[in-house]
């Protein structure tokens, strides 16, 4: 699943840093009917996560009244050098990740 | 019923002005999370637009006043729409580690309506706001 | 009238008569991005969280993904595209030199995928040619649309006025009566624009996904409530080169934020 990740490459220790995240997704709500009239199944990102050098720091449960194309933006304080990994998984089972180092100095 | 006292009724339901979510309208929804808890008005703030630009993608910013410490946190929070189909449209799950509680995104709309979002602070209370915003449909029919 | 001011005088009424073969004269111009509001025209602009990123990120990865038999990529001849391709989106829909048929720069990619790659045509509107027409254009932003209707590009021009003047569908209308007469003005809560091509692959909020220009004329046909012509109809090509003319200077914007 493609994903763009914008976290900062450097940060002060304490910092406290904003990290953007946007997910090629349609966020299919399930309510929809294709050109003959079928329901289209439901098949969203349902939840989300960032784990900072293992242990999480956010957590996102999403629904259907995420718009398409899901965009995050949060916050989290730059303790370590190291990396953030998100991962997030769709009502499919298809589950997506991407890693980011960042430096954190002093 | 006779027809005026029904007319009569129906004149005041239409009269009474629409006041702001009341806590009965809110612990439905939020029941789950709340576990029974008082419900507060303050320290969370919503941002919606006045007027959507299209229902499909609406930005929304929550922020919670907090100093975000171990002691003094939020640990979540909770989104409700009182219009689309899912009542929850999303939980953020925080923590001393956010350093600051606020969180962007872009949400789905269903038509004008109200929405909140519920934190749940460290100490175990619970605080709100709503925000309403205007949805229209497109001008157009599209079915490319 | 002195000889000067009749030498005015002839000037000034040759440039009102070239001034009306312009609906809106050349610099009244706005791209679409004019009748956004305030939180479109910031998305569009987001290096980041602009959604059409996505499809131009997906982009760069096929450009140097080869393909067909011949086993080559778009990079193998085109190399960096950043410089490449400077300037490509803006000339197009263009005479192709070879068949001597009006292509899109969709229909350009697929001619030389078939060419030059010996790889199938992508089909229209799937992720992969949206991201690479996305890609291709991403490096035209900000030059000036500069279609040529030159010479065998004629034909295809008038009969693109032809077709953007045409009554269609239910409502009786053509693209003239909306985008030449009443841009501006409101439409239930929107503001009609100018029809203006210039963004295009464009993220809609209304699709929920990136589009081309072609989906954006068949949204335009049902919304009058006409017939939708299937996807690559030569008068949606015609009727692109006709509106790339009347965008002339518009700087391109792909890709563009559109609701």
């Amino acid at each position: 699943m493609a994903a763009r990740i914008q976290v900062p490459a450097k940060a002060k220790r304490g910092e406290i840093v904003e990290i953007r995240v946007l997910i090629q997704h349609p966020m299919e709500t399930g309510y929809r009917h294709d050109d003959v009239g079928h329901l289209i199944k439901r098949n969203v990102i349902n939840v989300l996560s960032c784990r900072y050098n293992g242990v999480e720091v956010f957590r996102a449960d999403l629904s259907s009244g995420i718009a398409a194309n899901p965009y995050i933006q949060f916050y989290t304080v730059a303790e370590a050098s190291g990396e953030l990994e998100f991962t997030w998984i769709d009502d499919e089972g298809q589950q997506g990740s991407e890693r980011q180092s960042i430096q954190v100095s002093g | 019923m006779r027809r005026r006292e029904f007319l009569a009724g129906a004149a005041c339901a239409f009269a009474l002005p629409r006041a702001a979510l009341a806590q009965q309208d809110l612990v439905p929804l939020a029941a789950k999370v709340a576990e029974g808890a008082t419900l507060r008005k303050g320290k969370v703030k919503v941002e919606l637009p006045q007027l959507a630009d299209n229902g499909n993608s609406v930005p929304i910013r929550i922020t919670v006043e907090s100093p975000m410490t171990a002691a003094d946190h939020v640990k979540s929070i909770h989104l409700y729409s009182e219009r689309n189909p899912v009542a929850n449209m999303a939980n953020f799950y925080l923590g001393p580690r956010a350093g600051k509680a606020e969180i962007n995104s872009r949400v789905r709309l269903a038509g004008s309506q109200r929405v909140t979002a519920v934190a749940k602070l460290s100490d175990g209370s619970f605080w709100y706001d709503t925000a309403s915003i205007v949805v229209t449909l497109s001008a157009c029919l599209d079915e490319s | 009238m002195s000889r000067a001011g009749a030498l005015v005088a002839a000037v000034l009424v040759s440039c009102a008569a070239l001034a009306q073969e312009r609906a809106i004269p050349l610099d009244q111009l706005k791209s679409g991005s004019a009748f956004l509001g305030a939180d479109l025209l910031s998305l569009q602009k987001d290096e980041f969280a602009n959604p059409g990123l996505l499809w131009v990120e997906r982009g760069e990865k096929l450009w140097s993904e080869p393909a067909g038999k011949k086993n080559l990529s778009c990079a193998s001849c085109h190399e960096d595209a950043k410089s490449s391709m400077r300037g490509v989106a803006a000339r197009y829909p263009r005479i192709d030199a070879e068949s001597g048929k009006l292509a899109s720069l969709e229909g350009r990619i697929n001619l030389c995928r078939g060419r030059r790659m010996g790889a199938e045509p992508l089909r229209y509107e799937s992720e992969d040619l949206l991201a690479i027409t996305a890609y291709v254009a991403r490096w035209s932003r900000g030059v000036p649309i500069a279609a040529s209707i030159a010479g065998p590009a004629r034909v295809h021009f008038d009969a693109g006025e032809a077709a953007y003047r045409l009554r269609r569908g239910q409502m009786n209308l053509s693209c003239a009566h909306c985008h030449d007469a009443n841009w501006g003005k409101r439409l239930l809560s929107e503001t009609i624009s100018q029809g203006q091509p210039n963004a295009y692959p464009a993220y809609r909020l209304e699709w929920q996904t990136l589009g081309s220009l072609e989906r954006r004329l068949r949204a335009c046909l049902s919304g009058i409530r006409a017939e939708m012509l299937p996807y690559g109809s030569p008068e949606y090509l015609d009727l692109e080169l006709y509106l790339a003319w009347r965008a002339q200077g518009l700087p391109i914007e792909t890709p563009g934020v559109r609701r």
